[in-house]
């Protein structure tokens, strides 16, 4: 695998990663457990995807074979995402959105300040302008987890059968290939074990607090960095991409 | 949507530093963390303030509209309270 392949690949797992989360997020418009947090998470889902156009942009640039971020976003099939499996899960009750939610968010926060300091100077650029975001998105969701981990004991109930379920997805996050290892060598890519060190950490901490147990000795799942996803992946790109695959360069 | 949404605070937003706190609206949070964040959702996504305050609604005590009269209307036939009647040099410009 050359540079440019690698980066190629790099930067559309971030691409994924984002609009796919995006695109979850937003089925909760109209549908938040209260107006006020209703345009909460959707304004996060706004930021998440805003993240996804920037890094497909800079990814079909890479590519120069004149594809947009649109190409990349409506024309392309399941095997060719990269975005990591907890991302594409439905979104179940307000518990389980807001735990995967902390969980990305936490991943996110730490990713994006290692890398700000990448040698590619979009990279750098793209992680640099979401840091803020993702430091309120971390703040949201940390609280909502408090909240339902130290509420009731259905919301205790709740949040704790959230973090069992996903629990197995988190180990994605951090997985490399040779794609990391040819762009950390060049000081492209970040190395996701510092992440995991900082991830453990935060979310063991987090936890505690919300009076929720880490789960033990879980399977974990893998596959996503080769495109093999959930069977729940096809029918969020079928209704993403239904209309510009109905109506190819529409305009609206 | 659920029928409890929490209860209502009101929310004041500071433009720049050193300027007065100005209520900008309302929303329904339930506790003081969650009145922030609702608050930054709500009105701050436009960079229209550097604070925020928030107060529970039920903490603000307001006069009622009956008291127009005792509070309000006594200052309109002593207009030596008002300071009209000094000159302005130019100089100064909007007061």
């Amino acid at each position: 695998m050359d540079l440019k392949a690698a980066l190629f690949n790099y930067t559309l797992r971030l691409g994924d990663t984002n609009l796919i989360l995006g695109q979850r997020l937003s089925e909760w418009t109209g549908h938040g457990p209260f107006l006020e947090e209703d345009l909460a998470l959707t304004n996060i889902a706004l930021d998440i995807t805003g993240a996804a156009k920037s890094f497909l942009e800079y990814a079909a640039s890479i590519e120069g074979k004149g594809r947009t971020e649109d190409d990349l976003a409506y024309f392309r099939n399941d095997r060719q995402f990269f975005n990591v499996k907890l991302t594409e899960l439905p979104n179940g009750d307000y518990a389980k959105t807001i735990v995967r939610q902390a969980f990305i968010d936490c991943f996110d926060f730490y990713f994006y300040q290692e890398l700000s300091k990448s040698k590619d100077e979009t990279l750098a650029g793209i992680a640099q302008k979401s840091i803020k975001e993702v430091t309120y998105h971390l703040r949201h969701s940390s609280s909502w987890v408090e909240r339902f981990g130290d509420g009731t004991d259905e919301s205790h109930t709740r949040a704790q059968d959230a973090v069992n379920e996903l629990w197995q997805f988190t180990a994605e996050l951090f997985e490399m290939n040779e794609v990391d290892e040819l762009l950390i060598k060049e000081g492209i890519a970040v190395d996701l074990n510092i992440v995991k060190t900082k991830w453990d950490k935060h979310i063991e901490e987090l936890l505690n607090k919300s009076t929720l147990t880490k789960p033990e000795n879980v399977f974990m799942q893998t596959g996503s960095r080769k495109g093999i996803h959930t069977e729940y992946l096809g029918y969020i790109l079928a209704e993403m991409q239904a209309l510009p695959r109905m109506y190819p360069n529409a305009k609206w | 949507m659920s029928d409890n949404q929490g209860p209502v605070w009101e929310i004041f937003l500071q433009k720049k530093a050193g300027q007065p706190f100005v209520h900008c609206g309302s929303l329904h949070a339930f506790d003081k963390e969650m009145a922030l964040q609702n608050a930054r959702d709500l009105y701050t996504r436009r960079n229209e303030g550097c604070a925020i305050w928030a107060v529970p609604a039920n903490a603000i005590v307001a006069s009622s509209p009956e008291d127009i009269g005792p509070f309000f209307e006594p200052a309109n036939d002593k207009v030596y309270r008002h300071p009209t009647f000094y000159q302005i040099p130019d100089a100064i410009g909007h007061m």
